[in-house]
């Protein structure tokens, strides 16, 4: 086991209120696997991967939970433990380039940085000269045409598409085992997201990473990954098989997301799911999907219901399977 | 050889064309309306000028020849031409104060207002970029909370209280540094540049440069401090707004050191907001200058500015304002060099 989240519960505190946004998540990966995880916007996905490298914004508390990498538990680590964890075994590819990209500084100051803390960590310290060859075989990689000119660039010089795979470059560097991927192209034109997704495809399949990889497109999830998890509102709906998820969907909300997903082959638009998000300033007390659910009972709306395993790939957290 | 030519005038090309050049122009421009309206305002204010610097016991017919020798009695406009002609000859007209040009006294009382400014741009930086750094790296700690409560006071009194606060403790109670003037009696330096610190320096006089930075540090402080709790304030907040950015959550996903993603990766970008109030904040201590200039007896040109306001001095009124917007437009220049220098995407815009 790589990677394996139990119990985790994240809020998110200001002055007047607390945002109770992970709701005892768990989820795991095997050496190699690739898992993806879907859901709505604001569910809390990018939390999830956030915490699992330990940079949620500074209102971000982790409260519960634990998150054990290769053994050992990500939330107990000292300072150097985690910063090798973070310089050369998990990389992280932000769900926005242009946000995730320091405006003010050259691609070659953050890329060096990155590279420089990489190699010094592996106990060599490199010269200009080394981070420079470096810069180039990992733009080389991720097919980044004209490496000099990006790296004398501001992030605002670049493409979208340029600027997001400069950001997987950057992320690959750190990835010696795992990649978490936080909805890789939603911020790119329709053309090009299908080439990124193929990149980073190709390049976990070559270095045999694990991934992560949160995404809006159900199509890409179903073709890259291995097992899905469903995240609605803070909490793992349910487990499975990539295959099994998208033919035979259990829990309700998994019923509704794939059936509300539009597709070229179906007529007219999917008719989508009735409400919102709740609020996390006060959620549900019991299943936090109950006030949406066509198949609500009584003790949906109290108690939250626990894991339920259907198979040795399945699982669900719903009443309706009890 | 014709490459070498082009290169240059390629870059005469990019120079006309750059955005500095099209600032300065405007800034002449500008300067040239304000030397008209101001003008035309010191001269339609009621009160007569020439019996306000004769006194009331003057008879009637010097008082008159007085006015001819101002050319008073034409009307505006040609005053106005006649006043240009002067300036392009260097002269900015008589002072009916001091009775000698008005060039001349500005740049004789000049000197101790741009030391006075420099030394409090220098407090001033290395207060609010040190308490703005405290105060943004531990967001709610002890020295934080301090300099917020320092910061609300700080903007909340004006520089003259200030000025009279820091007058009576440090110097009257405490006696830790002198109250007034720029160098204690005794002591004199010869005048090179005007300013004190740097003709002591220049004279290897270091008891007199020692004795004119005391001077300095309350009138400097005074005039500081209500900026460098503005800026404070400023750059703790962009500190706390970037330092929750996805672009340092990514250096930190990088395992990269807090210390440099703070110091480096923060601090930059937090700067340009701050940098851009400073800029307002120096235009009001010239403001705030005339007051403290008063309060501590100091030769400077705000203190013979507001003389000039208050005994209708037409062309010392014209010239200090003259030279108020002149220094407007230098301070926006190199702050506009500095953002630029900050903040890249700025260049490109432009």
């Amino acid at each position: 086991m790589l990677l394996e989240i139990d119990n985790l519960y994240v809020n998110y505190k200001s002055y007047w209120y607390t945002l109770k946004v992970l709701n005892g998540v768990w989820l795991k990966v095997e050496k190699g696997e690739r898992v993806g995880i879907i859901g709505e916007s604001g569910s809390g996905k990018t939390t999830l991967l956030k915490t699992i490298l330990r940079v949620l914004p500074q209102n971000g508390i982790i409260s519960k939970g634990e998150i054990r990498y290769d053994g050992r538990n990500i939330l107990k680590l000292s300072d150097s433990e985690l910063a090798k964890i973070r310089r050369k075994e998990i990389g992280m590819i932000f769900q926005d380039p242009m946000a995730a990209l320091n405006p003010v500084f050259k691609i070659r100051d953050q890329l060096y940085d990155i590279l420089k803390y990489k190699m010094t960590t592996e106990g060599h310290n490199p010269s200009s000269k080394e981070l420079y060859e470096e810069s180039l075989r990992i733009f080389n990689d991720v097919r980044l045409p004209d490496p000099d000119r990006v790296l004398e660039s501001y992030p605002f010089q670049l493409s979208g598409g340029m600027r997001q795979r400069v950001m997987i470059a950057m992320a690959l560097a750190s990835a010696g085992k795992l990649l978490l991927a936080d909805e890789p192209t939603t911020n790119l034109d329709v053309t090009i997201q299908d080439q990124i997704l193929k990149l980073i495809h190709r390049l976990v399949v070559e270095k045999n990473l694990s991934i992560i990889l949160v995404s809006h497109a159900l199509g890409m999830v179903y073709q890259m990954t291995d097992k899905v998890y469903v995240l609605y509102a803070g909490d793992i709906m349910e487990e499975a098989e990539t295959r099994k998820m998208f033919n035979k969907p259990k829990h309700p909300y998994t019923q509704l997301l794939i059936a509300s997903t539009p597709r070229l082959s179906s007529v007219g638009v999917g008719e989508g799911i009735r409400g919102k998000l709740p609020d996390y300033r006060n959620p549900p007390a019991g299943c936090r999907f109950a006030p949406r659910c066509p198949y609500v009972m009584d003790k949906c709306i109290n108690t939250k219901p626990s894991r339920i395993q259907l198979s040795a790939e399945h699982t669900v957290s719903c009443y309706l399977y009890d | 050889m014709i490459v070498g030519e082009k290169k240059s005038l390629q870059r005469l090309q990019d120079f006309l064309n750059s955005y500095y050049l099209r600032k300065i122009l405007y800034s002449v421009v500008t300067l040239f309306g304000v030397s008209i309206l101001i003008f035309i305002i010191a001269r339609v204010l009621p009160g007569d000028p020439a019996r306000l610097a004769l006194g009331p016991r003057a008879p009637e017919d010097v008082v008159e020849q007085y006015r001819k020798l101002l050319r008073l009695n034409e009307p505006i406009y040609i005053q106005y031409f006649y006043w240009l002609i002067d300036v392009f000859h260097g002269r900015f007209g008589l002072s009916l104060v001091t009775f000698r040009d008005v060039l001349t006294d500005i740049l004789e009382f000049l000197p101790a207002t741009v030391e006075l400014i420099i030394f409090t741009l220098i407090i001033d930086i290395i207060g609010a970029f040190s308490l703005g750094v405290l105060s943004g790296r531990r967001p709610n700690s002890l020295i934080d909370n301090f300099v917020r409560v320092f910061a609300y006071v700080g903007i909340a009194i004006p520089s003259f209280v200030w000025a009279i606060i820091l007058q009576l403790v440090l110097a009257n109670w405490l006696d830790l540094l002198p109250a007034y003037g720029r160098l204690s009696l005794g002591l004199e330096v010869p005048r090179v540049t005007g300013l004190v610190t740097v003709d002591s320096l220049i004279n290897g006089n270091l008891v007199a440069f020692i004795d004119a930075l005391a001077h300095l540090i309350i009138p400097s402080l005074s005039l500081a401090i209500g900026c460098i709790a503005q800026e404070a304030r400023i750059l703790r907040a962009s500190l706390i707004e970037n330092i929750n950015r996805d672009y340092i959550l990514n250096m930190y996903a990088h395992g990269i050191p807090s210390s440099t993603i703070f110091f480096k990766y923060a601090l930059k970008p937090s700067m340009i907001p701050t940098v851009t109030i400073m800029t307002l904040d120096m235009a009001s201590m010239l403001g705030n200058a005339f007051l403290v200039e008063l309060i501590f007896n100091w030769p400077g040109l705000s203190r013979y500015g507001i003389t000039a306001m208050l005994r209708k001095d037409l062309n010392a009124i014209v010239g200090v304002v003259l030279v108020i917007g002149l220094a407007y437009t230098i301070a926006s220049i190199i702050i506009d060099l500095v953002v630029s220098y900050l903040d890249p995407r700025v260049k490109y815009r432009r």
